[in-house]
């Protein structure tokens, strides 16, 4: 079955390019040696959790950088989960902007922490779009996998009979 | 990873000698607290997490005021594992508690951190952490840890 080496070789040069430039880092191969028989979905599950927590976050910053008065400390605080949550699960590009935006925080720099929160912005949902374009092709791999087998099992069985 | 092995895991044998290590994980964060209890289960460890040290003292019975509730919990958990950045207490606030405790004093507290910052990792040694562990954690973290826990049993 020729598509599932063609879209092997796909997967293959995606994810390698999602670390080469940088959007994942070592911490998501730690991710995927977690993932076994008695947990199958674990990466996904994890992935989907940080999506959720990170786009609540986003919007816990922007309403706590829009305040009359900011609270920096409060606006640090959620940068702290941000950044720990993005470095847990490998998404290094995201991690890094982070860490930026907690320098602005740090100077007090209003400007810099809005011009900063939206290059954060950016990156989350880059990488949330790399993501789900890499589970969508493991999808589509396991489907053609699975029908691949099944077409094995059932000529199998015809011959034999 | 930064750890002490000035173990004292001696009083891991509480009664029943257990397969599976109870351990409870304590971090605010909740994509940290899924990887850890996978970590930790993948090790073959039984996980309680809790989101906070509150959480944590009331799991294990040692929330003031309850002390005198007899709570099972504290005596089944073999390892505590803690954050130690969290609002309202830290991990280092919580690890003293558990140290003051006389039920819970000698069981092993790990404590980590996504910060590198020698001062806060010595005050949690001499406060009596078994080890101080940087986050985020790899499988051979964990592994190691697994280890102590077993070198220690009898």
């Amino acid at each position: 079955m020729e598509i599932v080496g063609q879209l092997q070789k796909q997967y293959v040069e995606f994810s390698t390019s999602l670390y080469r430039e940088g959007f994942l880092d070592e911490q998501f191969i730690q991710l995927q040696k977690l993932q076994d028989e008695s947990n199958p979905d674990f990466v996904v599950e994890v992935v989907s959790i940080f999506f959720e927590d990170s786009e609540k976050l986003i919007n816990d910053l922007a309403t706590a950088i829009q305040q009359q008065v900011v609270d920096f400390k409060q606006v640090d605080a959620h940068v702290h989960q941000f950044k720990g949550s993005s470095s847990s699960i490998g998404a290094n590009r995201v991690k890094n902007m982070c860490i930026a935006l907690r320098s602005f925080c740090d100077e007090k720099n209003l400007d810099g922490c809005l011009r900063c929160l939206q290059q954060v912005k950016h990156e989350y949902f880059l990488v949330k779009n790399k993501l789900e374009t890499l589970f969508r092709g493991i999808s589509h791999l396991k489907e053609n996998i699975d029908s691949f087998f099944s077409f094995l099992i059932h000529h199998f069985f015809r011959r034999k009979k | 990873m930064v750890s002490t092995c000035d173990s004292d895991f001696a009083n891991l044998n509480k009664g029943n000698v257990e397969e599976e290590p109870h351990v409870l994980a304590v971090d605010d964060n909740l994509v940290d607290r899924k990887l850890v209890e996978k970590l930790l289960k993948n090790s073959s460890c039984k996980v309680t997490t809790a989101e906070n040290g509150l959480r944590a003292l009331e799991y294990l019975g040692l929330l003031d005021g309850k002390k005198s509730s007899m709570n099972n919990n504290a005596l089944k958990v073999n390892m505590i594992i803690t954050d130690y950045c969290m609002p309202e207490m830290n991990g280092y606030e919580l690890l003293k508690k558990i140290k003051e405790s006389s039920l819970m004093k000698d069981v092993p507290v790990v404590i980590m951190s996504s910060e590198n910052v020698p001062t806060r990792i010595n005050k949690c040694l001499e406060e009596g952490a078994q080890m101080f562990m940087l986050k985020p954690l790899k499988c051979s973290d964990v592994k190691k840890l697994r280890c102590h826990l077993m070198q220690c049993r009898g």
